[in-house]
């Protein structure tokens, strides 16, 4: 490598556009993403790795769905309700998905007003995008409720095939947990935020880390990919 | 090359010096430390304890194929347990731990010029979770039953019905431990990525890391992929075992009863296990070709040769590890067309690999060799990988590989291609770096004496495998009894292993006597007693202190290796060093 000396306070360059850009970014020192954070690229590469978990859920979920031999119920029927006397199928599942995809537009105003350093806007609108979460979270109770009660459980149903409530409860178990845990997440951010705590840079307990707004992006990335998988959960069970 | 002058971004500078955790106790220095240096003793002390667990085990097994009856203890259920435990252990609890926990945290911050990872707390959490797993890993011995029998690779049905050892409680607690595992991982495995990506000191490009942090790179990169097959295929498998729901379990009656099971898919485990389990094999091997790859350099005095293409290699072998994963179920029946597809593959794959082995080769060639301990256990890497390389082009055939399926042939290629040759690395690479970590030296004639019973003694063990292999002696097999097509020879050749197998492990102990004499002992060792190139023989303090560089940052200018440079005061200019490289330097590129 003969390239020459590296001066200590080298001029800064302008990035690129297009295709040039990738590569000098890559082919540049310290960082090869240069816009992101450290916290922006460990949630980005965090949230690859969910990809392939919830991937690979999908794709056993259709795969015994094929090898079952009972009839697969039919989810329109399976979660439909009676609302005063008509009876409508998927109502409920269509009420978690509006939810569910509305929570995703509070949470990108909130990372807006975050940057902003606007305290109060973006811990209110972190508080309804947790509260958002949380009715979904109910809804997904109730309808586990309703199930059980009818008779679903994960290794039988009266409907046909047993896969059908092992799916059920695996995979929206396992997307109820993710969406749980964001709403924890958002509520102790939203305290933070309140508290202008990011506007002191306080320092994180365990991390001794100071505390910045971008930590509200960093959930509002892994809030809209939960909110993503949803989608997926919704069009492969559901709607199949 | 492009240049490396990129200016200091606002990212980079983002978290000063004053941000690094500073421990205030005994406790939050040594026990729950926040510095990758300490998590990698960690790390490595507990794998290097649970993987003597698993040797253990080896002679145990080894006991019972040449002397059947002499231990009492050991019935079938025992030795099938012990089989499950031990391929287990080796493959994940032992090399990914060590090589990715162990050396990836060591390494990655001091290689690249960082004060540590990018996230220490998540790093230590790391630890804990991998630690949480290994012991709920160990309870399994003292549950009812005792730890599962299943085989390593945990196949349903058998995995789950009662007549399986280790059904009651041990198959559950492999499952929780794995996934324990994987999740620790996980929070380690961020941290490498983010570091490597993100973390880097000034002059540090992508093209100027060492390989060793390439090839941890790319193993971390594969395992966040490839880990969550193994994630799902465990936590489904406990519902299948817990709840009675049927994803893996088609209608099975066992001892003329029909369980409630039905309709699932146990080929749906074997693709997600093997989904897992082929890049796994590679997630092994990358690692020990960028350590291997950095201790022919430093050792031979020769500057790698091909450092594109070996990095590439890498790069290329870890995208096509992900194409090839049927290959490991030939015998479960396949559409001829898939076997036709997933063949190719795995001979493709041949391709980069001969390239690294053309390329180690090539360094070596007219260098100057120094025969002492990392280079010898680099070398026999290079034997035993091309010889389990060699087999496993016969293995990727489906013609081939099915009369020789689960046969003694496969035990002994895949002893030879990832648990013989990793081990051999991980033992140059602690003789190698052990200087930096302690600042002493480890006894070189007991390092000779480990070595050359700890080579020739392997390939005792496993060479005549292939050809027990070849004549039909099974694997997994408990005892075998009187059987026509196996000589009496056969059994003789037992014998021989089992001594041998008995030899290589006594071998061991000199290793760890070594290991722990030497701390106080050795002989001191100063900051850079192999004079290499990288940065982590360029620290102020050895070992290095927290912080690892201490008041500035080193600045890179060129790449790691530059040895032998015609017209260069000594034979080697560290990484840091500035200047241009005299001219007439092949390396240079
Ligand atoms: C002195 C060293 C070792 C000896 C003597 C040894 C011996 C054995 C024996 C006797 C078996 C059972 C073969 C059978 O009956 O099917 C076995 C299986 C196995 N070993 Fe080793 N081994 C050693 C090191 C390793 C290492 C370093 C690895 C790391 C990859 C490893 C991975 C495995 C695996 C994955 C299995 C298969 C387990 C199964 O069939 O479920 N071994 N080993
Ligand atoms: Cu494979």
């Amino acid at each position: 490598m003969s390239d020459p000396a590296v001066t200590h306070s080298p001029p800064a360059e302008p990035q690129l556009p297009g295709l040039e850009g990738f590569v000098s970014d890559w082919s540049s020192d310290r960082t090869a993403f240069k816009t992101a954070s450290w916290g922006k690229a460990m949630i980005w590469i965090f949230l690859l790795s969910d990809t392939f978990i919830f991937s690979c859920f999908l794709l056993s979920y259709m795969t015994v769905r094929m090898s079952t031999e009972a009839a697969w119920p039919n989810p329109s029927e399976v979660f439909a309700l009676e609302i005063f006397g008509v009876h409508i199928p998927l109502i409920l599942i269509a009420i978690m998905t509006f939810v569910l995809i509305s929570s995703s537009g509070t949470m990108a105003m909130a990372v807006n007003y975050g940057y902003r350093r606007d305290r109060k806007k973006t811990a209110i609108l972190m508080l309804v995008t947790a509260a958002f979460g949380a009715t979904f979270v109910g809804m997904q109770a109730f309808e586990w409720t309703k199930l059980i009660s009818e008779g679903v459980r994960p290794w039988e149903n009266p409907w046909g095939a047993p896969q059908f409530g092992s799916v059920f409860f695996m995979i929206t178990g396992f997307h109820g947990t993710h969406v749980t845990i964001g709403v924890i997440f958002l509520l102790i951010i939203a305290r933070k935020v309140w508290r202008g705590d990011f506007d002191t840079e306080k320092k994180g307990f365990f991390t001794s880390r100071k505390g910045r707004y971008e930590i509200v992006e960093i959930t509002g990335l892994y809030w809209h990919f939960v909110d993503l998988v949803w989608v997926f959960i919704f069009a492969l069970f559901y709607l199949w | 090359m492009v240049d490396a002058t990129h200016g200091p971004d606002a990212h980079a500078a983002e978290f000063p010096d004053v941000e690094l955790y500073h421990p205030r106790s005994w406790w939050t220095r040594y026990v729950f430390s926040q510095d990758a240096k300490v998590i990698a003793i960690q790390y490595a002390s507990t794998a290097l304890a649970i993987g003597m667990v698993a040797l253990v085990l080896s002679w145990l097994m080894r006991m019972q194929l040449a002397f059947p009856g002499f231990l009492e203890f050991i019935d079938a259920a025992a030795y099938y347990q012990f089989i499950t435990m031990h391929g287990m252990i080796m493959v994940i609890y032992l090399i990914t731990a060590l090589f990715l926990g162990g050396f990836g945290n060591y390494q990655i911050p001091l290689m690249l010029g960082a004060r540590d990872m990018v996230f220490p707390y998540v790093n230590m959490l790391s630890y804990w979770t991998y630690l949480l797993a290994v012991l709920v890993l160990v309870a399994s011995w003292f549950a009812p039953g005792g730890p599962t029998g299943a085989g390593w690779t945990l196949y349903p049905p058998q995995a789950i019905l009662s007549n399986t050892p280790g059904q009651e409680a041990g198959i559950v607690l492999m499952l929780v431990s794995l996934i324990l595992f994987v999740i620790g991982f996980t929070m380690g495995g961020l941290n490498y990525i983010v570091t490597v990506l993100q973390g880097r000191t000034r002059g540090m490009t992508l093209m100027r890391m060492p390989l060793t942090v390439w090839g941890i790179f790319v193993a971390t990169v594969m395992a966040m992929l490839a880990f969550p097959a193994l994630f799902v295929a465990c936590v489904m498998m406990l519902f299948d075992k817990l709840l009675g729901t049927s994803f893996f379990m088609p209608a099975v009656a066992e001892m003329g009863v029909q369980l409630a099971h039905n309709g699932g898919s146990p080929i749906l485990f074997q693709h997600l296990f093997w989904f897992f389990g082929h890049p796994e094999v590679y997630i092994v091997a990358l690692p020990a070709f960028g350590i291997v790859s950095d201790l022919l350099a430093t050792h031979a005095r020769k500057n790698i040769f091909g450092y594109r293409m070996m990095v590439w290699a890498i790069v290329i072998i870890g995208a096509l590890s992900f194409v090839v994963w049927a290959h490991h179920m030939y015998v479960s029946g396949m559409n001829p067309y898939f076997g036709f597809f997933f063949a190719t593959t795995t001979l493709i794959i041949a391709v980069p690999t001969a390239i690294k082995v053309y390329n180690w080769v090539l360094t070596l060639w007219r260098g100057d060799i120094h025969l002492n301990p990392p280079m010898l256990f680099a070398l026999a890497f290079i034997v035993t990988f091309v010889n389990g390389g060699l087999t496993g082009l016969f293995l990727g055939n489906v013609v081939v590989d099915v009369p020789l399926s689960d046969s003694m042939f496969v035990v002994a290629h895949f002893h030879m291609v990832m648990g013989v040759a990793q081990i051999l690395v991980i033992f140059g690479a602690i003789y190698h770096w052990y200087p930096k970590i302690t600042g002493r030296m480890l006894d070189n004639t007991l390092a000779h004496l480990h070595f050359w019973v700890t080579f020739v003694g392997a390939y005792l063990i496993f060479f005549p495998m292939h050809y027990l292999g070849l004549m039909g002696v099974p694997r997994r097999y408990f005892e075998s009894g009187d059987i026509s097509f196996q000589p009496p020879s056969a059994h003789e050749l037992n014998v021989f292993i089992t001594v041998m197998a008995l030899t290589v492990g006594a071998a061991q102990l000199v290793f760890v006597f070594n290991l722990i004499w030497s701390i106080r002992h050795g002989k001191p060792a100063g900051g850079n007693p192999w004079r290499a190139t990288t940065l982590e023989w360029q620290t102020p303090q050895t070992p290095p202190a927290h912080g690892n560089f201490g008041r500035e940052l080193p600045v890179v200018y060129r790449w790691a290796y530059d040895y032998s440079v015609p017209g260069a005061p000594e034979d080697f200019i560290p990484q840091n060093q500035p200047g241009p490289t005299p001219p007439h330097h092949e390396g240079s590129e």
